[in-house]
């Protein structure tokens, strides 16, 4: 079933140029790709350009702490938003801004937020040394829950006009025009990835169960600790950038599986170049669909990534 | 003919967290041995299978493997010589049963070092001697209990161990496949004199494949010795606290437990 990888492979690499050739040409203005290149339309070539990268930042980085989660936790469900980062970085974001702090800080407060709740999670989920992942489950998720519920009553009381400057939040956005920003964000989610290859074959060991895994000489407790903080940091870093952008980081992981097996040494890059390819074309369809308007790009990636999973999973079942 | 001590254990406590369950336990192994370690449930048989194999440190005592203290060799270097095969695998992700089996060359490969042709050998080789050669191909999660079983002692033997532990390994099986796999284990054992240290449940298995057994009780070594020493039927009244009568085997002549209903 995952004989032909090196034709898949290459297959990937092409859908990945269509999308960035597409995500440059298509917009509120079509240019074909010789028309960008006239310095007339060099302020857009720029534009587009900066989002194709965030998004493709964006999609390696999610889809890739999706894959570490998933394998850590031995949970399908899990997501880079799973252990409360999100939450963390939205609550850090509004209080800033309730407190009238500068809009260029915002991404700074957000990142100190998501960090400063990744330690309070691990804190909670530690028991003598040992983490497990039930408890770094649930931990994350009761966070997160206590978290948006202070969100939303700080919203409620505060009819503070600046706080629908942060709703975008909540279903993110790769409009990121600041160069330094986008590329502090790129150091972390390219580091991180990094380390989540290095490690691929310790998530292999993984999949087969802890002790498994053990028997296979690997330390199991230090690997789950480099990874619950590597991917914290990634997603920490994107979502102060980008904001929630929900589904990519659970379904990327799981399409990659069916197109390419579950071995990481092989998944894991290709679920990099995937997730950046949906993420690109997402940010596509999010400019052209309702041109001039724009769609917030959290509900492309849920709308296209529910149907894409669905047909994928159909296709297995038959083949099966 | 030369006795090398493959494990030693002296004065050993351990558990989980503050629980004590192994008390003050001492054992040695030989190679080539194959060892069965019976007793009732709670008297710590998994426990100490999980002390030797490194997954619970002991709270006190030692555990010597070819003489070094084990928790003073790397862990990876201690898996090249040591495998397990659990009672049951729970796979996450649908690897294939080749894929499972290459796993095993993990503990003897670099960071990201891939597989070469000696360590594609060494897994085809195990696939063969465990019958799953013609699945290699299949999804783990898509074969039988049994089959899973062999292809997860393939995976074990692709480790090149001298000692291997089993916990369990044919409870889920039906009496078919576990005969196959419990000969299978003796014929590695005999052929290839792999020490094997076996956690069991059912007396007549142990009684019939072990060269040796350790009956258990409240985390110490009750008794130790051949199958004709160890399963009395006073050995068996007093740990189990239960009735039995010991018969032999017609054909082997091995003891055979046979349990006595308290109710007409």
């Amino acid at each position: 079933m995952h004989n032909h990888w090196k034709i898949k492979v290459i297959l990937l690499f092409s859908v990945l140029f269509l999308a960035i050739a597409l995500g440059l040409s298509r917009g509120a203005v079509h240019l074909s790709l010789a028309e960008l290149i006239l310095r007339e339309n060099r302020h857009i070539f720029a534009l587009r350009l900066c989002r194709i990268l965030t998004a493709i930042m964006v999609g390696s980085g999610l889809s890739v702490t999706g894959i570490a989660l998933q394998a850590i936790l031995r949970n399908p469900l899990a997501e880079p938003y799973l252990l409360g980062t999100s939450s963390g970085a939205a609550l850090a974001a509004v209080t800033a801004v309730l407190l009238g702090i500068s809009a260029i800080y915002l991404p700074l407060a957000a990142f100190i937020g998501a960090i400063f709740t990744v330690i309070l999670v691990y804190h909670l989920a530690r028991q003598g040394g040992r983490i497990a992942a039930q408890s770094l489950i649930l931990s994350g998720v009761i966070i997160s829950v206590a978290f948006s519920a202070v969100i939303v009553f700080l919203i409620s009381i505060s009819g503070n006009e600046a706080l629908h400057g942060t709703m975008w939040w909540l279903w993110g956005s790769v409009q990121v025009y600041d160069l330094k920003l986008l590329s502090a964000a790129g150091l972390i989610v390219a580091l991180g990835t990094a380390v989540i290859f290095i490690l691929a074959q310790d998530l292999n060991a993984i999949s087969l169960g802890e002790e498994e895994a053990i028997h296979l000489g690997v330390n199991i407790e230090t690997i789950k600790k480099i990874l619950f903080f590597t991917t914290s940091l990634v997603t920490a870093g994107l979502v102060s950038v980008c904001g929630i952008i929900g589904f990519v980081g659970l379904i990327i992981p799981h399409i990659a599986r069916m197109l390419f097996g579950p071995n990481h040494r092989l998944l894991i890059p290709c679920a990099c170049i995937l997730g950046a390819a949906f993420m690109v074309f997402c940010d596509m369809f999010s400019r052209t669909l309702f041109a001039p308007l724009e769609i917030p790009i959290g509900v492309i990636t849920a709308l296209a990534g529910a149907p894409i999973f669905i047909i994928l999973l159909k296709g297995r079942q038959q083949v099966e | 003919m030369n006795v090398e001590t493959v494990l030693e254990i002296s004065h050993l406590f351990g558990g989980y967290g503050k629980d004590t369950v192994i008390k003050d336990a001492g054992l040695k192994i030989q190679k080539g041995e194959f060892l069965g370690i019976i007793g009732p449930n709670g008297s710590g048989k998994s426990t100490l299978l999980r002390l030797m194999s490194r997954v619970l440190p002991p709270q006190q005592g030692t555990i010597k493997f070819q003489g070094r203290d084990i928790q003073r060799i790397v862990l990876k270097e201690f898996c090249r010589h040591v495998a397990f095969v659990p009672q049951d695998t729970l796979i996450n992700f649908p690897f294939s049963v080749e894929e499972v089996v290459l796993m095993g060359r993990i503990p003897h490969l670099g960071r990201l070092q891939y597989e070469t042709k000696q360590d594609m050998e060494i897994a085809e080789r195990c696939l063969s001697l465990t019958d799953t050669l013609s699945i290699k191909g299949k999804g783990i999660d898509g074969i039988s209990a049994g089959e899973r079983q062999r292809a997860i002692i393939a995976k074990a033997l692709a480790q090149e161990p001298i000692l291997l532990f089993l916990d369990e390994p044919t409870s889920h099986l039906d009496i078919g496949h576990e005969a196959q796999i419990m000969d299978l284990l003796k014929r590695l054992n005999r052929d290839k004199s792999l020490t094997i240290v076996m956690v069991l449940h059912d007396l007549n298995l142990a009684s019939e494949y072990c060269s040796r057994i350790i009956l258990l009780d409240r985390g110490g070594v009750f008794q130790d010795g051949t199958a004709e020493e160890i399963l009395t039927y006073q050995n068996i009244e007093s740990v189990y606290k239960t009735t039995v009568i010991v018969n032999k085997n017609p054909l082997t002549g091995k003891p055979f437990v046979v349990l006595v209903s308290q109710e007409k």
